[in-house]
């Protein structure tokens, strides 16, 4: 059976387009959700795409949250439903409390865009279990408001629990704290990633196959969880 | 009509990159006794009926601020209040 990954589109997303696309050429069957409905379809997985949802009004992913599709996927969520939340995906997945923290604007103000590489803390989720702890990757980084946040306690309970899965090698490009670039929930089915590995998925269009790993592996998670 | 205004403000301990360009643009207007600026957000609701200060705290609570790096304050403002074009 193949696996049925959906791609939530909100007003303003921009990167639904290539999240389909990269799911595709991971071996699933990519799956189109819209905003206004509350259904999620049957799908196995979630991804949240990039872009700038309701204008990004208000603060990033701030009006998103409240859309009729994310009342649903919280709830699946928190009952083990992977989602991955890439870039805006990642600032809603913050405003939804699925996730810790905030993302806020880059320290220099500046865009950035550019081929990041990035560290992999953590392969023990259900989006990264086919990379090594410790593996560098390199995929594209676009964001204005990329900069993670949270108390102490929070990013100390977070190492400690060996929930940051990725951070920036060679020149932090938004001023993260501790260098994050992404973050699980407890159970390690929630990750919100701020660079874009569906950007990273064929050599025609992307710095790298590396971004590619993060799609094989939901796949692989799907296919080890009993329906 | 009576509107509620609400203030949403960074975190002291949020760094403020916006407020800092601003700090930073000030000498070159001439200005050099300024410590710090830090910027925020103004919000006014005006309700159909009466300003219902509860209902606006919960209104800035879900959706106006973000907890985690924001505060934010409620007050109604009375409708006399007329810009004062100086």
């Amino acid at each position: 059976m193949t696996a049925r990954v959906g791609v939530v589109t909100f007003p303003g997303s921009l990167d639904d387009g290539d999240a389909a696309r990269a799911v595709r050429i991971a071996g699933a069957e990519p799956v189109r959700l819209w905003h206004g409905d509350p259904e999620l379809h049957g799908v196995d997985a979630v991804v949240l795409p990039g872009g700038f949802s309701y204008g990004d009004y208000l603060r990033c992913g701030a009006i998103a949250r409240f859309a009729p599709v994310m009342e649903t996927l919280v709830d699946a969520a928190r009952g083990g439903l992977p989602v991955l939340g890439i870039c805006n995906g990642f600032q809603i997945l913050c405003e939804a409390h699925l996730l810790p923290g905030a993302l806020t604007r880059n320290q220099h103000l500046h865009f950035r865009n550019r081929d990041q590489v990035l560290r992999v803390e953590s392969a023990g989720t259900a989006w990264t279990n086919t990379f090594q702890p410790g593996q560098e990757i390199l995929i594209p980084v676009k964001n204005g408001e990329g900069c993670y946040v949270a108390d102490t306690a929070t990013l100390d309970e977070l190492e400690a629990d060996g929930r940051v899965v990725a951070r920036y090698v060679g020149g932090n490009p938004n001023g993260s704290q501790r260098d994050i670039a992404a973050i699980t929930n407890a159970a390690g089915n929630v990750v919100g990633i701020m660079p874009h590995p569906e950007h990273a998925v064929e050599a025609l269009t992307g710095p790298s196959l590396d971004g590619l790993g993060f799609f094989t592996s939901v796949l692989k998670h799907l296919v080890g969880t009993p329906a | 009509m009576p509107r509620v205004v609400v203030d949403v403000m960074l975190k002291p301990e949020i760094l403020d990159p916006q407020g800092q360009a601003v700090a930073n643009a000030l000498p070159r207007l001439g200005v050099s006794d300024v410590a710090s600026v830090r910027i925020g957000r103004r919000i006014e609701i005006e309700f159909t009926g009466e300003p219902d200060l509860d209902r606006a705290r919960e209104i800035a609570d879900k959706l106006l601020a973000n907890p985690v790096i924001e505060d934010f304050t409620v007050r109604v403002e009375a409708d006399e209040t007329v810009d004062a074009h100086s």
